[in-house]
């Protein structure tokens, strides 16, 4: 069975694309082989930044015959259906063969599909797959009309015999002949070379200065870049993103380590790493036992007769000019930063935030009060609070983040030390942007987290205002990651805060309380004019209060809104815990369910207690309880809610039940007391075994009526009783 | 030439061997436009040329202006007047990349010792409502060139593609001449009786540029002549084809397309000074591409844009 191999050879692929493209050939190629009915053994692709290549083994040599029988119409229906039937069925009315059928005599018609060489298909669907390729971006170029990622100049495309005997597959796209050569490195390759197989393609690519595959190169550069910084005593900087990018920017990578100036090694390793990464693609090579970076590593794609040397002075010359400019950005900043920032936070008044919600300037304002107010419940100071808010976002303004906007934050954090600010101002000024995704680290520092906080709480409760919510897949806010933000802010650091409260004091400040301010200056004015009367009557007044009461509604509104926003997300978050809808369901119907600290305590007890077997049988046991009861209520029309009395009980076991609930229910309302749930249900799962018993021993529903008054109170007192940390009727099963 | 030129010696050497090189490749070698423009792309000879599908091939040196960049003539590296080399052809041929490495032997970049590498930069012009796909180029870590291929200009698109090079003078003679400071590269031969420096030729005009772009370019003046350009070219577009003095069809792009070339400068200008906020700043380029697109369907309506009557 023959292989096939295909390279499309191209001028240079942008890096980020080359992987995706790769796989999209493979899938693309081999699916529709498939679906023309070519099965193969095995298939790879690759990729250098000037071409795709595929190679599929064990590919069959010829497409099976299919053979299909259809049925037509009957033998005296009109000619124009007999016609119709042919004509999809590309045959004469002769090749019809007559059958019986139930309905009388039909015609059939056997089309055979006779199988085809692979070559034609491979054609075809390369043809195909070229003409139709995902490419994010694509162009097209000179006068002709095909596009592709950029001018795509030749295609190879060989099926090899189990002789090695190779064949070029016919194939012309928009001129482009399929042949069977291609070319090596750009600069160290000698000129075309024609292949004879998979095998015979990658050896002489390797000889002329082309490693295909990837992750080879990328091996290679990781390989001899530690190798380099590890005979100098130093370590690579680790990063992946960089890695794949270099590897897609490189047929035949030749690894170069440089040194950093030594004038440009003051600057911070943030700037270094980031300057020398964004601009340079230049990895970053530290001193272990200084954690200062000292020196790069590029990554040529040329071998010189000097060794690399001109091009690593030329890469350290513009390395250099680089750094004078983060250098120059530094130092500027630092001279605003000693001055205490004030220059750059009066910028940001005239930074827009967004249109509705005002300039960053008055964003930053409100968040400085809300982390003010939040400030008691997270155990920070306020003033530092306040202070941490309200210079936390000032490095915006900066040259030096102007440049390089990855490193907001951490250029803050530089700064505030440099104005003198507390540390724990200085941490909040870098790290009130996080958690930036569910793995991204908390912070704790309870002046962090207050400033933290606020930022999510007044983006979300601003957002709602303006009624931009996220949909479906649109989310170009990030309102949900700020949503998850602040439920692993406040459950990670267990945070007792009532978010219904907050949303809704926070909201009036988009609106409400503007309003209300107006009804204030009208009310003074109309004071003012209180001797006239023809002024009393005040229309200004009418419409003020009328927007002020339709702003507090929304305000209202809003945040309830927000509330189920939150919980909807957190249901998320707990069910990636590993805690059952029905669980968080049950816990979300009691009451305080927007104090997310407290819900997820709740939830946690609960489903530890689910996974013992008391539990589990206890909500069985409430469940039967409340059925038998809701039943007997809505015959009897009243609420059983009080009254049993032990005197009528007739049993051991329901004498042993009373029992069992006056000790459970002592033990439970201190436990709830102290908002500890996990006691309260371990003492409810105890009441397994007499409530089991009790149903056992004893018929609820009994002539005497006392009795069954009194049981069904007692009853009520299990679903009282129980129902106190969560609803367990909405558990499941 | 000969096959080994060796390295150039002076800024005026590298413009004049790019000059011949391009002319050898069956370049049109055109001036410089006459107007002030902020980037070689706005000449002509490219906007214009690009438009339509008549075959053209072009290259000239462009004064170009970006007043914001000015810095005294204090910077290195950094001048509110500069150089930039401009190659258009069209429909770009399909040895492009190696008709753009020769141009860098040209100059004296030996391919054998350096690593040249075609790095994904797309451009997008928003006040020429124009974009291409294509590369900076490398020269060990240094950006030389921007190499494009026109996708659409003035909301038309390009059919057949040209193929655009755009040469930083400046930056790459500093590279090629081995000079840190770009003020003290040699501008002319360096053993001629008289030698001038890079900084000898416009130190001062930087300074003087400079004062004037940021601080006393008289913006109300500056508002008007936009307003005045703006109207200007709308009024040129209006005029009817046909001419009656002569009786010929004229349909006007180019005096049309002097007036966007002037709205554009006259919004740098602006914006250096300071008085374009982040919102009117993107009202202002929408104002420039949309002067920009009439010119381009004008242009497609003359014969030198592919029109017959």
């Amino acid at each position: 069975m023959p292989d096939l191999l295909i390279e499309l050879f191209s001028e240079e692929i942008p890096a980020r694309m080359q992987t995706r493209a790769a796989e999209d050939l493979k899938a693309r190629m081999t699916d529709a082989l498939v679906e023309a009915g070519l099965t193969y053994a095995g298939a790879a692709a690759f990729s250098t930044p000037r071409r795709l290549t595929l190679t599929v083994q064990g590919l069959l040599s010829e497409s099976p015959t299919v053979k299909e029988e259809r049925k037509g119409p009957k033998v005296d229906a009109p000619d124009k259906a007999i016609e119709g039937f042919l004509r999809g069925a590309g045959l004469t009315r002769d090749n019809l063969e007559v059958r019986d059928d139930k309905k009388g005599q039909v015609y059939f018609a056997s089309i055979t599909k006779p199988g085809r060489p692979a070559a034609e298909i491979i054609a075809e669907v390369l043809e195909d797959v070229i003409r139709n390729f995902p490419w994010p971006k694509s162009m097209r170029w000179g006068a002709g009309s095909l596009r592709w990622v950029r001018p795509l100049h030749s295609i190879l495309c060989i099926l090899t015999d189990d002789a090695g005997e190779a064949t070029v597959v016919d194939l012309d796209v928009d001129g482009i002949k399929a042949g069977n050569a291609t070319e090596g490195h750009r600069f160290m390759g000698e000129g075309r070379f024609a292949v004879t197989s998979f095998e015979d393609y990658a050896a002489k690519l390797k000889r002329n200065k082309v490693v295909l595959d990837a992750e080879e190169r990328a091996a290679h550069i990781w390989q001899d870049a530690t190798n380099q910084a590890f005979a100098s005593g130093l370590e690579v900087v680790e990063d992946k993103g960089l890695l794949a990018e270099v590897a897609g920017l490189v047929e035949w990578p030749v690894v170069l380590m440089g040194a950093i100036d030594e004038a440009f090694l003051g600057l911070p390793p943030e700037v270094l790493k980031t300057s020398m990464k964004e601009h340079q693609k230049f990895f970053s090579v530290r001193n272990p036992k200084t954690g200062r970076i000292e020196r790069f590593i590029t990554v040529a794609n040329m071998e010189t007769a000097d060794q690399g040397a001109t091009i690593l002075a030329g890469n350290d010359r513009v390395l250099s000019a680089r750094l004078a400019d983060g250098a120059f950005f530094w130092e500027n900043d630092l001279r605003v930063a000693r001055a205490g920032m004030d220059e750059w936070i009066a910028k940001l008044e005239n930074v827009t935030f967004e249109r509705r919600l005002g300039s960053q300037a008055e964003r930053i304002t409100r968040i400085a009060a809300l982390a003010r107010e939040l400030a008691p419940a997270v155990g920070a100071d306020p003033d530092l609070a306040e202070q941490a808010a309200k210079v936390a976002k000032a490095d915006l303004s900066s040259e030096m983040v102007y440049e390089f906007p990855e490193l907001q934050g951490v250029m803050g954090r530089y700064y505030a030390l440099e104005a003198g600010m507390p540390e724990d101002v200085a941490m909040a000024a870098q790290e009130h942007y996080s958690p930036l995704g569910p793995s991204d680290a908390v912070p704790t520092g309870p002046v962090s987290v207050a400033v933290a906080l606020a930022d999510k709480l007044d983006l979300l409760t601003g957002f709602w205002a303006i009624d931009e919510k996220p949909t479906g897949s649109k989310d170009p806010f990030a309102l949900r990651r700020a949503a998850l933000g602040v439920i692993r802010l406040v459950v990670e650091n267990t945070i007792k805060l009532k978010l219904s409260g907050v949303f809704f004091e926070h909201g009036r400040k988009f609106g409400a309380d503007q309003a209300k301010e107006r009804i204030r200056l009208e009310a003074k004015r109309l004071r003012a004019e209180y001797e006239n009367p023809e002024n009393r009557e005040s229309e200004e007044m009418h419409d003020a209060i009328k927007v002020a009461g339709e702003a507090m509604y929304q305000t209202d509104e809003a945040s309830r809104d927000l509330v189920n926003f939150i919980q909807d997300r957190l249901k998320v978050y707990l069910r990636d815990q590993g805690i059952r809808h029905d669980v968080i369901d049950a816990c979300l119907a009691m009451p305080n369910n927007d104090d997310l600290a407290l819900l997820v305590k709740r939830a946690t007890a609960l489903s530890d207690a689910l996974k013992t077997d008391d539990g589990e049988n206890l909500v069985q046991g409430f469940k039967r309880a409340n059925n038998i009861l809701t039943q007997a209520e809505e015959k009897d029309g009243v609420e059983y809610s009080y009254g049993a009395d032990v005197k009528f009980a007739e049993t051991d076991e329901e004498k042993a039940l009373f029992a069992a609930l006056d000790t459970a229910e002592a033990q439970i309302s201190k436990a709830m007391e102290a908002e500890d749930f996990a006691t309260a249900m371990g003492s409810m799962a105890r009441l397994r075994g007499p409530i089991d018993a009790f149903f056992e021993a004893v018929q609820i529903n009994t002539d005497n009526d006392v009795i069954r008054r009194n049981r069904l109170n007692l009853l009520s007192r299990i679903r009282q009783i129980c129902g106190q940390a969560a609803d367990l009727t909405r558990i499941e099963g | 030439m000969a096959d080994n030129p060796g390295k150039p010696r002076s800024f005026q050497e590298i413009i004049l061997r790019l000059q011949t090189y391009w002319a050898e490749q069956g370049c049109a070698i055109m001036q410089p436009y006459d107007m002030e423009v902020g980037a070689g792309t706005f000449h002509p000879a490219t906007t214009m040329r690009s438009l339509g599908s008549k075959p053209w091939a072009a290259a000239y040196v462009q004064p170009s202006r970006r007043p914001t960049d000015g810095r005294y003539g204090d910077s290195p590296n950094r001048w509110q007047h500069y150089y930039q080399y401009q190659v258009i052809i069209k429909p770009s041929p399909p040895d492009l990349q190696a008709i753009y490495l020769g141009s860098l032997k040209a100059i004296g970049i030996d391919m054998d010792l350096h690593d040249i590498r075609f790095v994904e930069d797309d451009w997008e012009s928003p006040t020429l409502g124009a974009w291409g796909l294509g590369w900076e180029v490398w020269c060990d870590g240094m950006e030389v060139s921007q190499f494009t291929y026109f996708q659409q200009v003035g909301g038309h698109d390009c059919k057949p593609v040209s193929g655009e090079l755009t040469y930083g003078l400046e930056r790459l003679a500093m590279y090629v001449l081995g000079f840190d400071d770009g003020n003290e590269m040699p501008f002319n031969d360096p053993d001629a009786p008289i030698t001038l420096t890079y900084g000898d030729v416009f130190r001062e005009a930087e300074a003087q540029y400079a004062r004037w772009n940021f601080d006393v370019a008289d913006t109300d003046t500056l508002l008007q002549h936009f307003l005045d350009a703006e109207a200007e070219c709308a009024r040129i577009l209006d005029a009817p084809e046909d001419d009656p003095k002569t009786g010929r069809r004229i349909v006007m792009a180019l005096p049309a397309y002097d007036q966007c070339i002037k709205a554009s400068h006259i919004f740098n200008l602006l914006d250096a000074r300071g008085v374009i906020s982040v919102t009117e700043r993107q009202a202002y380029i929408g104002r420039v591409r949309t002067l920009a697109k009439a010119c381009a369907d004008a242009f497609v309506q003359t014969e030198a844009g592919g029109y017959a009557a």
